[in-house]
């Protein structure tokens, strides 16, 4: 009897930090799977955000960074000039992301650096506590906007993909979501596809990941999974946007 | 006949594989593991495929399919 399905070597056999049903743990498998399966192992240097997977490294087994909160592509593209000959990635929230590290992230992709960059968009502030987003829905409530986000007080959701797609430095951007088998299949496909566009040399790649946060949306791990579904991705539709 | 080995100190109790399972043959054991949460075990003598569908959707790798 053959072992079908087991961890992936890029992943440490270790307990994760994350709350039950969370998205992380599935983002952090399947990029360590492409990991493994695109034998990047030895070449891949990852810089880990400041969020809920702020402690990445502890769970990747292949060589990692830490970057202050919002600058993590400004560190990969620092990490990737001196070493080009490694393949540089960042992982980031939306608060990481899409708030406190918009400018480094436009800037980022407007010089075009060819590095991959995985989003991981949850519409909440999951380590804080649950509050607003640039992300969050309209109506949603979080511990910040208790009545739900009003669009006349706290803006509208910030469509992140759609706004960097207009730079000509970005070459690929897709969204895909981590809400049932067959998303997660997708996902994996899009993950190998930024990698390859940097192993290739085309540029700047990034795969933002509509991903759950059952504690602070108050659902259960499976209604979470229908959220996204019904709910979120009708608001950041999935496809390759560029 | 393929079968899963799932790691119960490492399950956080989520249930996303009781729902993904097709065939229903992961259920909630009865006990507490040293998380101190209830996890899922494998329903012994149910026709499992190997389809893998439950390791796919584990956040915590917690499933090892066999086939």
């Amino acid at each position: 009897m053959d072992r079908i399905y087991s961890h992936p070597q890029s992943l440490r056999d270790v307990p994760t930090h994350y709350c039950p049903g969370c998205g992380h743990g599935l983002a952090h498998r399947l990029i360590a799977e492409a990991v493994d399966e695109l034998g990047l192992r030895e070449q891949v240097i990852a810089v880990a955000p400041v969020g809920c997977a702020v402690i990445a490294y502890d769970y990747w087994d292949f060589d990692c960074s830490e970057a202050a909160h919002g600058r993590a592509l400004a560190v990969a593209t620092g990490i990737k000039r001196v070493r080009p000959q490694n393949i540089v990635f960042t992982y980031q929230g939306d608060g990481d992301l899409a708030a406190i590290g918009t400018n480094e992230t436009i800037h980022a992709a407007n010089r075009g650096e060819n590095l991959t960059v995985f989003f991981i968009n949850n519409a909440v502030y999951g380590m804080t506590g649950g509050q607003m987003a640039p992300t969050t829905l309209l109506n949603q409530k979080t511990s910040t906007t208790p009545e739900g986000r009003n669009a006349q007080f706290q803006g509208y959701p910030l469509k992140i993909s759609e706004m960097l797609a207009l730079l000509p430095g970005v070459k690929y951007i897709e969204r895909v979501s981590l809400g049932s088998a067959q998303d997660i299949t997708k996902t994996k496909k899009a993950i190998k596809k930024a990698f390859m566009n940097q192993i290739e040399g085309i540029g700047f790649s990034l795969v933002e990941m509509l991903s759950p946060c059952p504690t602070y949306w108050g659902l259960s791990p499976c209604e979470s999974l229908d959220w996204i579904k019904n709910i979120m991705a009708k608001e950041f539709p999935l496809g390759v946007i560029k | 006949m393929p079968r899963i080995i799932i790691n119960k100190d490492k399950c956080k109790g989520c249930l996303l594989c009781v729902s993904a399972c097709p065939q229903g043959l992961i259920m909630i054991e009865g006990g507490f593991n040293l998380r101190g949460v209830k996890p899922v075990k494998f329903k012994p003598g149910g026709k499992c495929s190997g389809c893998a569908l439950c390791a796919l959707m584990c956040p915590d790798c917690c499933i090892e399919v066999y086939k």
